[in-house]
């Protein structure tokens, strides 16, 4: 453990750049966590008097239309944002990756069902079927989580199945079956463990893709309703605004939105790094 | 003639998916929650009427029954109508279809144009500034949101410069619209001989396309910089480089024309990141495509050409993965010999 950690650690010298995406990384965990109690105003108030403030010392990102302050609506919307793409992450990394591992492990049948499953969906534009699934399930922020989490499926049941499929007769396999193991602990206590490494770096590259693609629902009025602050939709609401020059009410939301995704591709890039080094690039 | 061979197997290939897509989209439709005949009723109806319009269209039938006309209704091009505009959908977007076209297609060339030389040179010159540029640039594109650019490029090149013309649709509104001939603008204009409307089409298109493009670029530049720099490396490279062959016949002859191969095959995914991409791009610039076609009409909760746009959309991404997969097996003879 302490070899992994020093490991780490040369590896975060050596690219300073995966530091800062960890740093990045905890900010925006604290904001998701503590953000709507820092936030100087109430990111729902309205205040008709203070309507498209250039950003100022009072309104650190300016207001937007109806005078609401965009600094904490951009605070504010971080745990939902972040609620959002880590639940998709959750439910695609239950249902795809113990899929795959089944798929990997079983072969025959459980292989062919969830190789055409993943193929199904891989036959569409992912975000164009994402777009079609809400339309059908209904218009809420739930339904956005399922639709994240389905167009991201292919990716983890064909990772997941691939290293199960090496692992299925490795001889800890085979020594924890002659124990009498049965199939379903064998793949939970014995495999699972295994690729988790791997399938965490996944989950940390595609946290960037769930973001990116909740943003992009609710840019074009899928799940998140007004006036519940969202990155997507505030960039939506301030699109007006960079015609006639108010470029701070898109601006802000939009560079936190681009700092996240950032901020995740790069942490991904950095865990796989750790994790596993040959596919280093 | 033995070369079409492969390329019909290729196409029988496709099936699968093609029945994959269409299972898919009558799911999305009949199964899922939401009454569609008491939508279509209003609020106001009673049960007797729901139950009319129910069974008027087909909606009492068991689902196999349903799902035997949908394929019906497909074959005969019917792909329900639109509430808002009133017309069959099918009419619909394929009005709108070329200006989706028109913009995936140049922002697909300005990305190739732009991404292979970044690549080629990054791979020719590893760890210098254009190396840093164009990770730079391949990361950048894939973090940032496509909308966001859109919004940025719009607030600099119209606002700040004025240097494009408002961001609302293909062509200026006081330019006469060409007559339509391939629904391309940019080649309608030409055919046309107006001068005025191609300028006022090229300035309307350079900023979405551009927008598309940026996306687009990041996946193309990391692909062709790896395949570069594996083939680069190889024994034939090596030995085209001893042989005093000029350097430009070695990149472009012997290592690009082996680079292509996978660049050619990311193209796949690009292209579904593009047809996703379009949609955002369509609403930004108000772009009269079948992608702002379905936002228009999600918002008001109009289903049908949701739906047939989705219906559209794979299909549109299975004929160009096949066109790949052709060009694939036209260019590596590899592949042909096996086929």
């Amino acid at each position: 453990m302490t070899d992994t950690l020093r490991h780490a650690r040369h590896l975060i010298g050596e690219n300073p750049v995966t530091g800062v995406a960890f740093a990045l990384f905890v900010l925006l965990l604290l904001a998701a966590v503590f953000g709507p109690l820092l936030v100087p105003y109430d990111p729902l108030a309205t205040d008709s008097s203070a309507s498209l403030v250039a950003p100022s010392a009072k309104h650190l990102f300016g207001t937007d239309q109806l005078g609401r302050d965009i600094f904490s609506r951009v605070v504010a919307a971080t745990r939902l944002d972040m609620t959002i793409a880590l639940s998709s992450v959750i439910v695609v990394f239950a249902a795809g990756g113990l899929s795959g591992i089944a798929a990997g492990y079983f072969g025959g049948w459980t292989d062919k069902i969830v190789g055409r499953l993943a193929d199904t969906i891989m036959a569409f534009p992912l975000f164009v079927l994402a777009m079609g699934i809400v339309a059908a399930l209904g218009n809420t922020v739930t339904n956005i989580v399922i639709a994240t989490a389905v167009v991201n499926f292919p990716l983890y049941a064909r990772l997941a199945r691939a290293e199960a499929n090496v692992r299925r007769d490795a001889g800890f396999v085979m020594a924890a079956r002659l124990a009498g193991n049965t199939d379903t602990r064998i793949l939970l206590f014995h495999i699972l463990p295994n690729i988790l490494p791997i399938v965490v770096v996944q989950m940390s590259l595609t946290m960037g893709y769930a973001i990116l693609n909740a943003a992009g629902l609710s840019f074009i009025g899928l799940g998140v309703r007004p006036p519940t602050p969202e990155w997507g939709i505030m960039v939506a609401e301030g699109a007006a605004g960079i015609i006639s020059g108010e470029w701070w009410t898109a601006l802000f939301p939009g560079l936190t939105l681009m700092l996240a995704v950032f901020c995740f591709n790069l942490l991904g890039d950095g865990l796989r790094d750790i994790v596993d080094p040959q596919r280093r690039t | 003639m033995s070369a079409f061979r492969p390329i019909a197997r290729r196409m029988a290939t496709a099936l699968p998916s093609v029945a994959g897509v269409i299972v898919v989209t009558f799911l999305l439709t009949r199964v899922l929650p939401g009454d569609t005949a008491a939508y279509f009723a209003g609020p106001a109806a009673t049960p007797s009427a729901i139950a009319e319009i129910r069974a008027k269209l087909g909606l009492d039938q068991p689902l196999p029954v349903q799902f035997l006309h949908y394929i019906a209704d497909l074959v005969h091009g019917n792909f329900g109508s639109s509430l808002t505009t009133g017309q069959p959908v099918l009419a619909d977007m394929l009005a709108r279809l070329p200006a989706s076209a028109e913009l995936i297609f140049i922002a697909l060339f300005l990305a190739v144009t732009i991404a292979v030389p970044l690549g080629i040179l990054a791979a020719l010159h590893e760890r210098s500034w254009i190396d840093h540029l164009c990770r730079v640039v391949a990361t950048a594109g894939v973090s940032l949101p496509v909308f966001f650019t859109g919004l940025l490029l719009v607030y600099v090149f119209y606002y700040v410069l004025g240097w494009s013309p408002s961001p609302i649709g293909r062509i200026d509104v006081f330019a006469t619209t060409p007559p339509t001939i391939t629904g391309f603008f940019l080649f309608d204009t030409l055919i046309a001989g107006d001068g005025a409307a191609f300028r006022s089409t090229a300035a309307q298109l350079i900023l979405p396309a551009l927008t598309l493009a940026i996306f687009a670029l990041a996946p193309i530049a990391r692909m062709t910089r790896g395949a570069m720099l594996s083939v680069l490396g190889s024994d034939f490279v090596r030995t085209a480089r001893a042989a005093g062959l000029s350097p430009y016949t070695v990149v472009m002859a012997y290592a690009f024309r082996n680079a292509v191969l996978p660049v050619i095959t990311t193209l796949g995914m690009v292209f579904s990141f593009l047809l996703g991409a379009s949609v955002l791009v369509e609403k930004v610039y108000a772009w009269p495509g079948i992608g702002s076609y379905a936002v228009e009409a999600l918002i008001v909760s109009d289903y049908a050409p949701v739906q047939g746009f989705v219906l559209v959309m794979a299909v549109l991404y299975l004929l160009l993965n096949l066109g790949i997969d052709i060009v694939y097996g036209l260019i590596d003879p590899r592949i042909r010999l096996e086929g």
